[in-house]
């Protein structure tokens, strides 16, 4: 190997411990701002500042306000910051409308302090909110599902971002697991309904699951202690994710309202349960390892 | 301390507060308001088959390779086109089918109420044949200057030139008027681009041009993007040469988008006294193309382009009584999965060189929208909307929303292979929607479809407004896909005044198209253009309805003449419709 080569590796080396030393929480801070950037500069994907500033605001706000009221104490803003941006991203309500980034911004930091066990949320933030108010408001509420300009080069950006960031903050194994789980499991959809594979695989080239993959599924503060347990749970997630799917294929009335978004309201219906499980263990005693950051 | 006392309970008591407000503030405003012809002050009364039209659309048969997206791609087709092919006086009707062996349909107004099919006999009913192609819609334009109305056909397949002869006979003129070429169109406007007296023609192409749909060499023909897709068929413009014949200038004149465009409309949106052209594009951005006095066209920046949807459909209108051209285009909307939301842009190019777009409510959430038009059908002075709505109307239990949305967010590569779509089978897609009408209370916009007799569930495409009985009062013709045409008699509510303009061009080409009638009437400036086509798939009744509410005088009237002649006419009478032939001079 030359000298310029192995002064390279050096550098790129030096560069990865560097990154590591940085708080992961800052990283995804980094990723979601490029994204949103990047979205914006060439898909103008915010539909309006305006709607940035009362996701934003909102998130910041209720943050520092319950914060004080609940801790006595401002809280690190970083999380309600990530939220704020995840749902200016991912929410696309009717036009002119502000009070779903708003009220959005409220019920993801307002669950971190409502709906908790054993003082520790259940639910991830914006997933919670976009949630909530697709199922209960989806005559004016859609999420993110197409624009993002289907550019395979814009995709592949943020791939590589994203994975560099969950594989410094540990949680690589939860963006696998569940990227490896949805394949497979879209292979036995395309089994079982009888229409081309490449439909089945093709969400997960979409913005949203991008959002999902990097922010929702493998947010440290809303997974469970223990590795295999996390995989466990990305697994799950991709099952029930799989389950609305088919009954999706199978105009299954009664599920209508989870399919359009199948991974967000998985996690929304698995991530608590995992956690309130969890968390009972933990306090019966079953160690656990820390989440990784 | 208890868990939940003091400020925590605060905070979960506004936690559940908000909660409780998302389903309150979340309710659709989609419901049609009720009232009475005394609020509304008009009536919509299906007379179809009481005047003798019996039309029914039929959509083509494809490649059997796109079997599993058929229903989808197999969509368009209906069109109706208003003009007076016998220059009678009476306003007729020209509609669109599309499949191989179904003819055309070309209704004349007798007069009497009745209204007889003579395409066959005139030569445009059999238009859909293998290898040919099947037909999308038509507009009407006088393009030899000779007084008589010709018909350009565009398809999936050929374009077809027709030439009036005259007694209710065409010939076909295509191949010699050079515009034999193969196109996937779905839009077409006759417009005077370069202000020589002449009729041209913008084609507007959706599929790409070497693509025969009935022969497919490849599946990759969808759209590479679901929002900013650029692999659409290459727009046309042909020059007129005065000679019988047009020359593409597509390429000089810098007009020759490949986005995917639905529609499209001329006018001088920018008062510089040369026509525009703004395009609706299915998969992506509107774009407005600004003329640079005939010379070239350049695309503008004026806030059109910043949202990027799925338009169907533009028409003109003036909502606010400005004397400008504000513009209507029609998007999708569908519970749960989507909100593009219909734009209706206020022109403000003037003051600020943008529109901007004030949709909401039910303006901005119609459904799965096609054509609209804007149209004063209570002549109270205040230009109302018709939207016609619904795209796939096929099993009601079994829905195509959600295996669309597995290719939508996939990248390009993808999403424009059609054998990567999921089978569509028997599934509906947005079907059995309500057409819309917004009645326009002094700029604001209210849904009185029901109140005022509209509520088939059709899937509506093209929509013309048009007064076919002479009466003073605007009708509404609605060409839906693969089921018959409605027409809506309208009852107005007597009191309200109106005035109608019926232009005749001399320097200018003959149709008038272009031609633009200002209105000044209590205090407001009320702007209309004679369209060479404008909605989707549809032309309405050339001549230029006016309503005027209780106004007892009309103020004045400003002509604005293609050729560039501006015309006063000093206080026209009322209540009638005035022929208006352009002066052979230039004014002093």
């Amino acid at each position: 190997m030359t000298d310029v080569a192995l002064s390279n590796r050096r550098r790129v080396r030096a560069a990865w411990t560097m990154l590591g030393t940085i708080h992961p929480r800052y990283l995804i801070v980094f990723l979601i701002t490029l994204i949103l950037v990047v979205g914006e500069w060439r898909y103008a994907i915010l539909g309006g500042y305006e709607r940035l500033a009362a996701a934003l605001g909102a998130c910041v706000a209720t943050e520092a306000v319950c914060s004080r009221l609940v801790r006595g104490r401002f809280a690190n803003l970083a999380s309600a910051y990530v939220s704020g941006i995840s749902l200016s991203l991912l929410l696309k309500p009717q036009a002119g409308l502000l009070w779903p980034f708003a009220l959005g911004g409220i019920l993801a930091i307002g669950s971190k302090y409502v709906l908790v066990y054993r003082d520790r949320h259940l639910f991830n933030p914006s997933n919670f909110a976009i949630s909530v108010l697709l199922l209960l408001a989806p005559g004016t509420v859609a999420i993110l599902s197409h624009q993002w300009g289907n550019d395979l080069a814009t995709n592949a950006i943020i791939w590589a971002v994203g994975l560099l960031v969950v594989s410094r903050a540990r949680m690589l194994h939860v963006t696998l697991t569940y990227v490896v789980s949805f394949l497979l499991l879209a292979a036995v959809r395309a089994a079982l309904v009888g229409g081309p594979l490449l439909a089945e695989i093709a969400p997960v080239t979409g913005p949203m699951y991008q959002l999902f993959i990097f922010f929702m599924v493998t947010d440290p503060r809303t997974t469970v202690r223990t590795r295999r347990g996390r995989i466990l749970v990305a697994c799950l997630v991709a099952v029930v994710e799989a389950v609305i799917r088919l009954a999706g294929d199978h105009n299954v009335g009664l599920l209508r309202p989870l399919y359009p978004a199948p991974p967000i309201l998985a996690l929304f219906l698995v991530g608590p349960v995992a956690m309130w499980v969890d968390l009972w263990r933990e306090g019966r005693g079953h160690p656990g390892e820390p989440a990784g950051r | 301390m208890h868990y939940w006392s003091g400020r925590r309970l605060v905070v979960a008591v506004v936690f559940v507060g908000t909660l409780a407000a998302v389903p309150l503030l979340g309710r659709r405003a989609d419901s049609s308001m009720r009232a009475g012809p005394e609020v509304t002050g008009f009536r919509l009364e299906s007379v179809a088959s009481e005047l003798g039209i019996a039309f029914t659309h039929r959509a083509p048969s494809l490649d059997p390779r796109l079997d599993n997206v058929a229903p989808h791609v197999t969509a368009l087709g209906a069109s109706v086109s208003v003009t007076d092919v016998n220059d009678d006086g009476w306003s007729d009707l020209y509609f669109t089918s599309s499949r191989f062996g179904h003819d055309n349909a070309l209704y004349v107004n007798r007069g009497d109420g009745t209204f007889d099919d003579v395409a066959l006999a005139a030569g445009v009913a059999d238009l859909n044949r293998e290898g040919e192609g099947v037909s999308m819609g038509a507009v009407w334009g006088d393009y030899d200057n000779d007084g008589l109305e010709d018909l350009l056909v565009y398809k999936y397949g050929y374009l077809q030139l027709l030439r009036n002869t005259g007694e209710l006979s065409f010939d076909d003129v295509t191949e010699a008027a050079g515009l034999r070429r193969w196109m996937n169109a779905n839009g077409a406007v006759w417009l005077d681009y370069d202000r020589d007296g002449l009729l041209d023609l913008y084609v507007a192409g959706y599929f790409r041009a070497e693509i025969d749909l009935w022969h497919l060499r490849t599946t990759r023909i969808m759209q590479n993007s679901f929002e900013f897709a650029s692999n659409g068929g290459a727009n046309v413009l042909f020059r007129n040469l005065g000679d019988g014949s047009f020359a593409d200038v597509t390429d000089s004149l810098g007009v020759g988008s490949t986005r995917w465009t639905m529609a499209v409309a001329a006018a001088d949106f920018n008062d510089d006294g040369w026509p525009d052209l703004y395009l609706a594009n299915d998969y992506g951005p509107e774009e407005l193309y600004e003329n640079q006095e005939g010379r070239r066209f350049t695309l503008s920046f004026a806030g059109v382009d910043t949202d990027s949807k799925s338009g169907m459909s533009v028409s003109l209108g003036d909502v606010l009584n400005r004397g400008r051209h504000d513009v209507f285009v029609t998007n999708i909307s569908e519970r749960g999965y989507l909100f593009q939301g219909n734009n209706l842009r206020l022109n403000y190019l003037e003051e600020t060189r943008r529109f901007r777009e004030v949709a909401r409510g039910v303006v901005a959430d119609a459904g799965w929208a096609w054509g609209a038009q804007f149209g004063d059908l209570n002549n109270d002075g205040w230009m109302d909307l018709f939207v016609a709505n619904g795209f796939i109307s096929a099993d009601p239990d079994r829905d195509y929303w959600y295996g669309m949305s597995k290719v939508a967010g996939a990248t390009g590569a993808v999403f424009e292979d059609a054998a990567s779509w999921p089978p569509i089978g028997t599934a509906s897609l947005s079907g059995y929607e309500r057409s819309r009408v917004l009645l326009n209370r002094e700029g604001r916009l209210t849904d009185v479809a029901e109140a005022v007799g509209v509520t088939d569930h059709y899937d509506g495409r093209a929509v013309a407004v048009v007064d076919l009985f002479n009466r003073g009062v605007l009708d509404v013709v609605v060409a839906n896909q693969g089921a018959p045409v409605l027409v809506y008699r309208n009852t107005v509510a007597p009191g309200n005044h109106w005035i109608a303009f019926e232009l005749v061009g001399t320097r200018s080409n003959r149709s008038a198209i272009g031609a633009e009638v200002v209105v000044a009437f209590g205090g407001r400036r009320q702007r209309r253009v004679v369209a060479g086509g404008m909605g989707f798939a549809s032309q309405n009744d050339r001549r230029l309805h006016f309503g005027l509410g209780g106004e007892t005088q009309v103020e004045d009237v400003e002509i604005r003449w293609p050729s560039g002649e501006v015309q006063r006419l000093e206080a026209p009478a009322m209540d009638r419709l005035h022929v208006v032939t352009e002066p052979e001079r230039p004014s002093p």
